[in-house]
């Protein structure tokens, strides 16, 4: 029963307790993410209509320990995941006897900044559609092989491996595509509406108290920059569903399914709230 | 299920009879005034220990979550959402206490982030099991309010 567990307790940050607790040190650092000696966008100037003025990665808020794991492509443990991803990639699978990579080629190329613009209209089912769901809808239409359910086969590699390849990219969705807009409002909507026996929106946590502590967790602006994350905690990737999921449950409300319309609103709306922060996929987080 | 559980052990554990917990005012008809909740929910004196026990503990008060107290130093990790609670019984009566942890939309503004903890004024989609539950039972919220009493600067 993890669902009555109020906070998720975090692995032992040396908090300076000793310096009288009132006084804990909680703001994002002031630092520069660098990967691989590329620099990535971890602040930039807030979207028109934003509630704030800057948005910041969650790297930010994170311990010494843990931002050092993501600046180096080869001590990221979530870059194990990510080569997984490569392999599915060159794999044939399904009844057209094909891979992802008899279409598209080398994913460097062909898959260069696309992650950066997802979600994205898609005419087909008339919803926005994810990278998660675009592999997929490639798995089903193109190589005829079941979909994956949800972070389940090599959902959480592959769409890492994609994601990946837009690294340093900034975040950048249309939302003039279809019915992007109306996908935005009702995910904004959700983003506000408090839930559970907490009675706790998102941004009762992400934005009125943003930079404060809740227990050993230091809160952020729950930003999806850099998803799959790869979370010390759980020792593995973590999709973007699956960490919406969590908040929600936290509040000890019912959780939507991953996929669903709610979900898939939130993702749009959330997506845009860290308009201008590079692509980290995989990020690491505690 | 577990809360009904632990509550129940709990309600044990502090001798309330089955008498007191009859007496209990149901959480929708708490009496707000201006000067707090005037009456005990349950009739039965708060018992501080106790209450230190439901304050600390993170699947009941889980109030360190987002208050620091100096009090329970020993406790790592005290969240800063919230203020600081060293002091409070000299800010605070005891029927504002009472109000605060009971509701506290009712004493601060809608807008507040701390739950309600004898309330069923409550978020969407609550997660079934909970449904029409508070999350604290209300000889809890007594022991609570009686612990916040002890916290004098
Ligand atoms: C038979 C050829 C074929 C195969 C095999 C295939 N795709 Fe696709 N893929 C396409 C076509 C055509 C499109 C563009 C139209 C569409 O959305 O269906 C596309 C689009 C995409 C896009 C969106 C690109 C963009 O610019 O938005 C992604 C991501 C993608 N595929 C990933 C994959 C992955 C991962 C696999 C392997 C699991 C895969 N594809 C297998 C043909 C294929
Ligand atoms: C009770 C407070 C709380 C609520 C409510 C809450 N979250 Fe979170 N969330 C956290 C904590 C704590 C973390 C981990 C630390 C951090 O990054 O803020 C977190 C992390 C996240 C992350 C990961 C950030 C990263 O950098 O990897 C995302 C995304 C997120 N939350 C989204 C949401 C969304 C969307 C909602 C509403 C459906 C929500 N959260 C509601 C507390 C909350
Ligand atoms: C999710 C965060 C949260 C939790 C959990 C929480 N509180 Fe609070 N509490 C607050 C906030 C925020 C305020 C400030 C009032 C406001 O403006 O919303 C507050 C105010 C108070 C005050 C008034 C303090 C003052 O000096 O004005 C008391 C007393 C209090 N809380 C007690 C408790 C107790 C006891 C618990 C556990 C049973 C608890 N709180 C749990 C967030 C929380």
């Amino acid at each position: 029963m993890n669902n009555i567990s109020l906070f998720i307790t975090g692995p032992v940050i040396a908090l300076a307790l000793a310096a009288g607790i009132a006084a804990v040190k909680a703001d994002p650092v002031d630092d520069t993410l660098t990967i691989d000696g590329k620099e990535m966008i971890s602040r930039a100037k807030a979207p028109e209509g934003h509630p704030f003025d800057e948005v910041m990665s969650g790297w930010l808020f994170r311990t010494a320990e843990t931002r050092a794991l993501e600046a180096d492509t080869f001590v990221n443990p979530g870059m194990l995941e990510v080569e997984e991803g490569g392999a599915i990639w060159n794999t044939v699978e399904g009844t057209a006897g094909k891979s992802c990579a008899s279409c598209h080629g080398d994913a460097a190329e062909s898959m260069k900044d696309v992650g950066a613009n997802y979600p994205k209209w898609d005419s087909d089912s008339g919803r926005p559609i994810n990278i998660e769901l675009q592999i997929n809808k490639c798995r089903e239409k193109n190589m005829g092989a079941e979909p994956y359910a949800f972070d389940k086969g090599g959902q959480k590699a592959l769409t890492a491996y994609v994601k990946h390849q837009s690294l340093g990219t900034p975040v950048s969705i249309d939302l003039g595509q279809g019915e992007m807009q109306n996908w935005w409002d009702r995910g904004k909507e959700l983003y506000y509406t408090r839930t559970g026996q907490l009675n706790l929106s998102c941004a009762s946590c992400h934005e009125a108290n943003m930079g404060k502590m809740i227990r050993a967790d230091h809160l952020s602006q729950g930003q999806i920059n850099g998803f799959p994350t790869y979370r010390l905690k759980q020792g593995k990737l973590i999709s973007v569903h699956n960490r919406f999921r969590g908040c929600i449950r936290d509040t000890r409300a019912e959780m939507p399914k991953a996929f669903s319309d709610e979900l898939m609103a939130l993702e749009v709306y959330v997506t845009w709230r860290g308009t201008g922060l590079s692509v980290e996929t995989p990020a690491v987080r505690q | 299920m577990r809360l009904g559980t632990v509550i129940a052990t709990l309600a044990i554990a502090s001798g309330v009879a089955t008498a007191a917990v009859a007496a209990e005012v149901a959480p929708g008809d708490v009496a707000f005034t201006d000067d707090g909740v005037a009456m005990s929910l349950t009739g039965t004196a708060g018992d501080p220990d106790e209450g230190a026990k439901v304050f600390k503990n993170k699947k009941l008060g889980n109030c360190l979550a987002c208050h620091a107290n100096t009090a329970m130093e020993k406790e790592l990790f005290h969240g800063n959402v919230g203020p600081v609670l060293d002091g409070v019984a000299g800010r605070y009566s005891t029927e504002q206490l009472r109000a605060i942890v009971t509701n506290s939309k009712q004493m601060f503004t809608q807008d507040t982030v701390m739950p309600g903890f004898y309330s069923l004024e409550v978020g969407k989609d609550v997660t079934k099991d909970l449904v029409g539950k508070t999350i604290l039972a209300a000889q809890q919220v007594e022991d609570v309010v009686a612990y916040l009493g002890t916290l004098k600067e």
